[in-house]
């Protein structure tokens, strides 16, 4: 390969150092409106009375709507692929404004206005009043007996899973130790630098056209045809550059109330910009989770019979429902895929409470399990005083092995990186050197393993669409409805398109906005699966472009086409430069009898998910006295298939493991017994600053996936999975106190070193 | 968005009182690393400001024959590089350097800091360590307090009727031959408040403690001296021991809350190993070995 593998700078680096891209907020737009939301300040409850005349009679207020002129049906939010079979369709349980509230920040009216400053006092001005109920935050509160219901007839429980390989009880018969604890997860936020934001109009077509910082253009387009209950065809999507996601823009959390409010208006072009302290509180969040692992290994030090319980913490509406609770089960499964004779025994409940909604979060699940898993892995490696490398190598997923949903796994380096992680941070020497120690000071190491699948198959399609089209001088446009958040993947189907017709990179414009009347279908970027599932249609779509190209050369150059070859922009024929694309391009458009463009217009719906594989290991100082921890060394390790783009590859790893590494040690949203937010802001939620980030290291053991279009994995979420739980090993390597939720906060650490005897505690008179 | 309703950009402190006085809704507003985030709150609806940052006397650091006047409108960056603040004063540059960000930095104030009356402000622990006197101008006339005085309760301070901060004030004899350190502890290492912060100011006679000053934020309502482990410090041997034992004493001085950002317990711990700390490192920078 020429191209795929190698550092191409990114496309939209240059646009986006100048200023030259635009964001939804930087679009100018003439006539503009702009939409503020009334909030409800209670957690639980049902508005008795609304009262919005002062605001409507507030001068520059040009449109005042609450839940009493919005559409009374429901309709889902995720960022799923619609699915024909209804009990694979997601959960409708929104309305566009709400009477019936179910947290705090829950949408039930709207006010428009010429500027926002107007729209604000126009919110200001509104008043309600409120029936109020039990306000519900635990799974142990939304179900217990008799629990009043956030969502009629549901019981609090939005989903719930099983899955059964083997039976726990008989398994466990040839087990000689048993193991059993519990771990929980904080509700975290993505904190993308780009807060939510869109703006609606109705173009010249009479389709209510939304402008939104998306992951999901054509998905969000059918949600927000679902929610005002028009066809679909009738509603049009655009996307344009996105600052970040991370999940939580795959999911509709605006763009129906701003098409809503252009549909009221006639038309009229309405912003609806969210501020950070609304993204935190009103967009999505990662799932809080109990869970609860039982474990019996035998001698060997296999594990024989595994029970892993998982309650998540959804929040006021279903969001993504049950899947996200499942992939947490799942992915326990693919990082020890169960031996002959083995049984893994998951069960998990995503619950209703009234708290901010969670979704999609980089990681979907595994983060959480990871952390569960690995923490657990490492404790029961230490009771047996078992080498925790050694335990987690007689037990990791092997080549060959299928997966409950009916994947086999067909490359797998997960064991060669453990022992590239070993190696890396010193592993056995550092051991040596840190055993034994005592004092305020102490260092530590600690790793953790990961699986993460590729997409989304087969539990929901993955079909993805490309269009190439060349120019009179051999440079193409590539389309692609798969969507560049910040990821980079606009560069990496450059350069797949390069490759794959033998062209240099330079000839490939990535058209990166995408349009839903215009673009090739594609899902979004979810599930870290575009550079494999749209990948697959570039290929194709390459291939064709290809082709074409030859039977043309061949055409017109009498050349044998078996013998025509096309490398780096050049027709060749039995190692000869015949005529340069350029020359046949131009040829091809303007040739009076058969004039063309050469172009090609695919999809392709994958029918494979091959499984990424990786590790963190972590080398750490903790300062006991004043609970501080220090990352020495930090180190992720992948298995991502054939690796693209490495310095592309890299910066994904690096954000991810600050994501990481932020999750293990800073991050949580605070929630009170009311239900309110107490840091929805950056100040008081503790996202990491670049001081606080350590040297980030990434490395890679490059596999070839023979279902991938290059060999290439999944890598956009895996980074985040295990930083967690190996900076919790770290941290109980160097003072011996195992701490089993998150995020491990300095005071927590106090709070767990004075439990342990490590310190003193301190009391005034 | 910001709920402003007049803006007064006073260029004399003549100007500035008069625009106070003449208003008793108006607000002063420096830099407004504060008053900005408090009106995008909405918590000062239709405010009315009073802008004193192009007061040229309020700016700026400079040395009279008693010591040092400090501009309050001078902002965090000027006094963490102000070369006087740095020879005479260092502990105020390392404890407004860790103020936010450098943006932060480059626009908050250190009389805005003080005029706050936030238990947390970075510079008040410094201050209440120099034994800062505050020059405060009304139409009534001027007047000069002391720090300790100032503030009366978390986010109190002693204002009277449209009154400005003109200066705060340091005395030669509270720098003079001292040497010390501020450690500020916050969850991250920028861009945050503090969780706790301790100054210690120290003065050698030899082997023994001549001086010894300890001011901690946030170990309070307000800032606070502990005068008592001061008091057990002064006139003897420094070591380790005593340094211990001084710890424990500004732990019985502390009276931390619990609130969702930190609780009462890991605040007491704090104390007593920033203390520890703080006391340790001022010793060593005022020329003791330890």
């Amino acid at each position: 390969m020429s191209v795929i593998g190698k550092s191409y700078k990114r496309q939209d680096g240059f646009a986006k150092v100048t200023g030259r891209a635009r964001y939804v907020d930087d679009i100018p737009v003439n006539g503009l409106l702009h939409a503020k939301v009334f909030r409800s300040p209670i957690a639980n409850g049902r508005v008795l009375s609304i009262d919005t005349a002062a605001a409507k009679a507030l001068p520059g207020v040009v449109g005042v709507f609450t839940y009493e002129d919005a559409p009374t049906h429901s309709f889902p939010t995720a960022g799923h692929p619609w699915s024909l079979d209804v009990h694979h369709q997601d959960i409708a349980d929104r309305r566009i404004l709400n009477d019936r509230v179910r947290y705090v920040g829950d949408e039930i009216a709207v006010v428009i206005a010429k500027d926002e400053y107007t729209a604000e006092r126009g919110v200001d001005l509104i008043t309600a009043e409120y029936e109020e109920y039990p306000v519900l935050l635990t799974p142990e509160a939304a179900l217990a007996d008799g629990a009043a219901e956030i969502h009629a007839g549901t019981k609090n429980v939005v989903g719930s899973f099983a899955i059964n390989i083997g039976e726990f009880a008989e398994a466990d018969k040839q087990s000689k130790h048993h193991f059993q604890a519990k771990f929980t997860v904080p509700v975290v936020q993505h904190c993308a630098m780009e807060n939510h934001s869109a703006y609606a109009y109705i173009d010249e077509n009479s389709k209510i056209t939304v402008v939104s910082s998306t992951q999901i253009p054509y998905i969000t387009r059918r949600i927000v045809g679902q929610a005002l209950g028009i066809a679909w065809g009738k509603v049009r999507l655009i996307k344009p550059f996105v600052g970040g996601g991370f999940g939580s823009k795959q999911d509709s959390v605006l763009e129906a109330l701003v098409a809503f409010c252009t549909q009221k208006l006639c038309g009229r072009p309405v912003r609806l910009q969210f501020t950070r302290e609304e993204t935190f509180v009103s967009t999505r969040t990662r799932h809080a989770m109990n869970m609860y692992l039982e474990t019996g290994v035998t001698d060997d030090g296999i594990l024989a019979a595994r029970k892993f319980d998982v309650h998540a913490l959804n929040g006021a509406y279903a969001s993504h429902g049950q899947s996200i609770c499942s992939k947490t089960m799942t992915t326990y499964a693919m990082l020890y895929g169960p031996k002959t004779g083995c049984a893994y025994n998951a069960k998990g409940t995503t619950v209703y409470t009234n708290m901010p909604v969670a979704g999609a979060m980089r990681g979907y699940g595994a983060p959480q399990a990871v952390f569960a898993v690995e923490s657990h892995m490492e404790d029961i490696a230490r009771e047996l005083q078992l080498d925790p490398i050694e335990f987690r190598l007689k037990n990791i997923t092997e080549l060959g092995w299928v997966s409950p949903t009916g994947i086999k796994v067909r490359s797998i380096g997960l064991k060669e990186c453990i022992l590239k992680g070993r190696e890396l941070i010193k592993w056995d020497e550092r051991k040596a050197q840190y055993a034994n120690q005592s004092g305020n000071i102490r260092r530590g190491l600690g790793m953790a393993a990961f699986a993460y699948a590729t997409g989304v198959f087969p539990i929901s399609v993955e079909v993805e669409a490309a269009r190439i089209m060349m120019n009179d001088d051999g440079s193409m446009q590539l389309q692609i409805g798969a969507t560049e958040i910040g990821q980079g993947s606009d560069t990496a189907f450059a350069q797949m398109a390069a490759e794959t017709i033998g062209v240099p990179f330079e000839y490939i414009y990535v058209v990166s906005h995408q349009d839903t009347d215009v673009t090739p279908l594609g899902l979004g970027s979810y599930a870290s699966r575009q550079s494999y599932s749209t990948g697959l249609a570039v290929r194709k779509a390459a291939e064709e472009i290809r082709a074409k190209v030859i039977k043309y050369a061949a055409a017109n150059w009498n050349l044998q086409e078996g013998e025509v070859d096309v490398v780096d922009g050049w027709i060749m024929s039995n190692g000869k430069q015949i005529v340069s694309l350029a020359e046949l391009a131009l040829h091809s458009h303007c040739n009076n009898k058969t004039a063309a463009p050469i172009s090609a217009d695919v999809s392709h719906n994958p029918d494979g998910n091959p499984t990424a594989y990786g590790a963190t290991f972590v080398d750490l100082e903790v300062d006991i006295a004043l609970g501080k921890v220090t990352i020495k060394d930090i180190i992720n390790i992948h298995d991502s298939g054939k690796i693209l783009n490495p310095q592309l590859a890299e910066g994904q790893v690096h954000g991810g493991m600050s994501m990481g590494i932020g999750y293990a040690l800073y991050e949580q949203l605070l929630i009170d017994a009311k239900g309110h937010v107490l840091n929805e802001n950056l100040l008081d939620y503790k996202l990491m600053t670049f001081p606080d980030t350590p040297d980030l290291k990434a490395s890679f053991v490059e596999t070839y996936d023979p279902a991938a279009p290059y060999g290439n994995k999944s890598l956009g979420e895996p980074p985040t999975v295990s930083p967690a739980a190996a900076i919790r090993n770290a941290i109980l390597d160097a003072t011996n106190v195992a701490f089993n939720s998150l995020p491990i906060t300095p005071q927590k650490m106090i709070e767990g070193f004075t439990a342990a005897g490590l310190i003193t505690p301190k009391e005034a008179n | 968005m910001y709920d402003i309703k007049s803006y007064i950009n006073a260029t004399s402190i003549e100007a500035a009182v008069s625009a106070l006085a003449a208003n008793p809704n108006a607000m002063i507003i420096a830099g407004g690393s504060d008053v900005l985030i408090r009106i995008r709150d909405g918590k000062k609806p239709q405010a009315e400001l009073v802008c004193i940052r192009n007061i040229p006397e309020l700016v700026g650091v400079t040395e009279t024959t008693t010591g040092l006047r400090i501009g309050p409108a001078t902002p965090f960056s000027k006094i963490a590089a102000n070369e006087l603040v740095k020879k005479y004063i260092p502990i105020l540059a390392e404890g407004v350097s860790q103020v936010g960000g450098p943006q932060v930095r480059n626009v908050g104030t250190v009389g805005g800091n003080v005029s706050n009356g936030a238990t947390s402000g970075d510079s008040a622990p410094s201050l209440f360590a120099l034994n800062a006197k505050l020059e405060l101008v009304s139409p009534e006339g001027k007047r000069v307090v002391a720090i300790a005085d100032f503030y009366k309760g978390p986010g109190k301070v002693d204002f009277k009727p449209a009154e400005l901060l003109t200066a705060i004030l340091i005395d030669k004899s509270d720098y003079q031959g001292y040497r010390g350190q501020y450690i500020k502890y916050s969850i991250r290492k920028a861009m945050d408040i503090s969780t706790l912060g301790v100054c210690a100011w120290c003065k050698l006679d030899g082997t023994k403690i001549a001086d010894l000053r300890i001011a901690m934020g946030v170990a309070a309502p307000t800032p606070i001296r502990s005068r008592k482990a001061e008091a057990a410090a002064i006139g003897q041997e420094y070591s380790s021991e005593l340094i211990a034992k001084i710890a424990d004493i500004a732990v019985s001085e502390g009276k931390p809350r619990t609130s969702w950002r930190a609780s009462r317990e890991f605040r007491l711990q704090l104390i007593h190993e920033l203390v520890t700390r703080a006391v340790a490192e001022a010793v060593r920078r005022a020329g003791g070995k330890i």
